[in-house]
């Protein structure tokens, strides 16, 4: 699916957060969103996800305005997973069956289950389907919270930080996940990071962002020693290390 | 993206893991239907149980029957309506405010229903006071009643969503400003008892603990006028009562319009405590305890918990209400006195022991 973003802004009351952002999406794209904190990537999140709706410019979902469909239609397009996951007395299947509900009618059909069923067995979650989500651990409820945003089916993913909770393998396996599904399904994911080098390691592109504007797009030859001093105001270098481009803060 | 369906052991599980809870709801009602047959036949005249199921199937005349239809039934059915009401408006409240805390007498709404209840009575003359001890308090225009109540119950509504819209809804915060809402609403209520005649005044103390044995077959009537279409909306509704569970943004993203489900939840959760209030007074504490009954056993998939709150309210109040016929025998307690006996000891359990949603 083709996502038009073009020269959105968003003010909360008079503070201006997002300042005239285009930019497209397109389907096979793995997308980093990156910047400082407070620099309106989670509102930039919240704005494709129509969460908040933008003062200014449009975002053209495959030729329609997002601001003129339904939330139901905006949900069967598009999966958002909140950098937070209310722990809560659902077991984990219930909890990933949820993400069926732009899809369901009044109940569940065999195939909102299977399609969970599914995604659980994926994700290796099957041991602890049957668990209350208030007993896991962080990585495991943001691998429920990703299996939710799986099951909708959606042509784009939007992650608020998705392994900020989470420790080196999880992140390493989850973005993995992330980035198979995107090249199995032909969908877009977006996805905000403060890690460089993981961005670096699994997104195809990069959206650098500085006071509510880009700062830089493109492939990961964006991303270089003067942009990083520009944008977090630190002193870096950027290698090359068996084939992987690396982020070294410098002393 | 589009996924499919792999066959595993998993859905098994799952379906057993459903069948358990559908099993629990089965056992909950055959358990209400036993325990309406029990209370029927308990009380100052012991009617054998036999007597009182040929009875209901139409069989039956005499004395006996005529204590049943009369008496017996009504106040019965009134318990389980009125319970079953309450637990599901208190399910509700928790599920759209995220808070576990709330019911219709925590936050409240019961005490505006019931000052609704007292301005009808006191000031447009609804109720009046018969010398007959059984019955009080004689309503004469039921619907002014429960207009007034219910315009007192949706004032307290609103004010609890928009404070709970401010996102500083700490769940303590929630009970705290229930009761500051109820001191004013009590406050209001002895503010026209100070004014009132005797008999009023009596009217409206009779008012402030509730009573199932004041309903007749019409006020049983209107309950369940109110009490099922309200049920129907929670029940058709509860997807999105799980899918708030995830919180509001997650819900958001899930096609749910959450501020709507959040508003029309508060308001027909208020309803029904407005209808009950002021047809048989406040209860309290019901639609606090049976939803968290439910959700130890079976947790907080609205699916279960939406019904199953019901059920147990409805038991929950029955019990009560059979044990405050017979605990004082011949004296009827109200049972509104005995929830609160046994409902705020359960409150403080909750607050200590650590709720969970």
């Amino acid at each position: 699916m083709n996502l038009d973003i073009r020269g959105i802004a968003f003010s909360y009351r008079s503070q201006e957060v997002l300042r005239d952002l285009s930019f497209e999406v397109r389907p096979n794209e793995f997308i980093a969103i990156l910047g400082p904190n407070g620099v309106g990537k989670t509102t930039l999140l919240r704005c494709l996800n129509a969460l908040l709706r933008p003062t200014n410019g449009a975002i053209i979902v495959e030729g329609r305005d997002l601001l003129t469909m339904s939330r139901m239609e905006i949900a069967r397009e598009m999966a958002y997973v909140a950098q937070r996951t209310e722990p809560v007395r659902l077991t984990a299947f219930d909890a990933v069956l949820l993400g069926r509900r732009p899809h369901m009618g009044l109940s569940t059909t065999p195939h909102d289950l299977g399609v969970t069923e599914a995604i659980i067995a994926r994700l290796d979650l099957s041991g602890l389907a049957l668990r209350y989500i208030d007993e896991l651990s962080g990585g495991e409820l943001q691998k429920v919270a990703i299996a939710r945003a799986l099951v909708q089916e959606p042509q784009v993913l939007l992650l608020d930080e998705p392994t900020s909770s989470l420790d080196l393998k999880n992140q390493l396996e989850l973005l993995e996940l992330v980035r198979a599904v995107v090249q199995e399904h032909g969908i877009s994911a977006l996805m905000t990071m403060h890690d460089l080098n993981l961005a670096l390691r699994f997104a195809d592109r990069f959206i650098m962002m500085k006071d509510g504007c880009i700062h830089a797009a493109g492939g990961p030859e964006v991303v270089t020693a003067d942009l990083v001093r520009e944008v977090y105001g630190v002193k870096v270098a950027v290698e090359t290390l068996r084939g992987y481009r690396i982020v070294l803060p410098e002393a | 993206m589009h996924l499919e369906a792999t066959g595993s052991d998993l859905g098994e599980q799952y379906s057993r893991y459903i069948r358990g809870k559908q099993f629990f709801l089965v056992g909950a009602l055959v358990l209400l239907v036993f325990l309406i047959v029990v209370s029927i036949s308990v009380g100052s005249v012991v009617i054998p149980i036999d007597e009182v199921i040929t009875t209901l199937l139409g069989g039956a005349g005499g004395d006996a029957a005529t204590i049943i239809w009369q008496i017996r039934l009504p106040r019965v059915l009134a318990a389980v309506v009125a319970g079953a009401g309450l637990a599901v408006a208190g399910a509700v409240m928790q599920s759209v405010l995220r808070n576990p805390l709330s019911s219709p007498y925590t936050l409240g709404v019961s005490h505006a229903s019931g000052f609704g209840a007292a301005i009808a009575i006191t000031l447009l003359g609804a109720g009046a006071v018969s010398s007959h001890v059984e019955d009080a308090v004689v309503v004469q225009n039921p619907y002014s009643v429960t207009i007034c109540a219910f315009i007192a119950a949706m004032a307290a509504t609103v004010i609890l969503l928009l404070i709970a819209r401010s996102r500083s809804s700490q769940p303590e915060v929630m009970v705290l400003i229930g009761v500051a809402l109820a001191a004013l609403f009590t406050a209001g209520t002895t503010f026209l008892q100070y004014f009132s005649s005797a008999d009023q005044v009596a009217a409206i103390v009779f008012w402030t603990f509730g009573d199932v044995g004041r309903a007749g077959w019409s006020d049983l009537a209107v309950l369940l006028a109110v009490v099922l279409p309200c049920l129907g909306w929670f029940l058709l509704n509860r997807w999105n009562y799980n899918t708030l569970e995830a919180g509001d943004e997650t819900a958001h993203s899930l096609g749910v319009r959450v501020e709507h489900v959040r508003v029309a939840g508060m308001l027909l959760s208020s309803v029904i405590t407005a209808v009950v209030v002021s047809f048989l007074g406040i209860i309290g504490f019901i639609g606090l305890v049976s939803p968290h009954m439910v959700r130890r056993l079976i947790g907080d998939d609205q699916r279960f918990l939406v019904p199953g709150s019901c059920l147990v309210g409805g038991i929950v109040l029955l019990v009560s209400d059979t044990l405050a016929r017979l605990v004082l025998a011949p004296v009827i307690l109200p049972v509104g006195i005995l929830t609160a006996f046994f409902g705020a000891p359960l409150f403080l359990y909750l607050l200590i022991r650590g709720y969970r949603r």
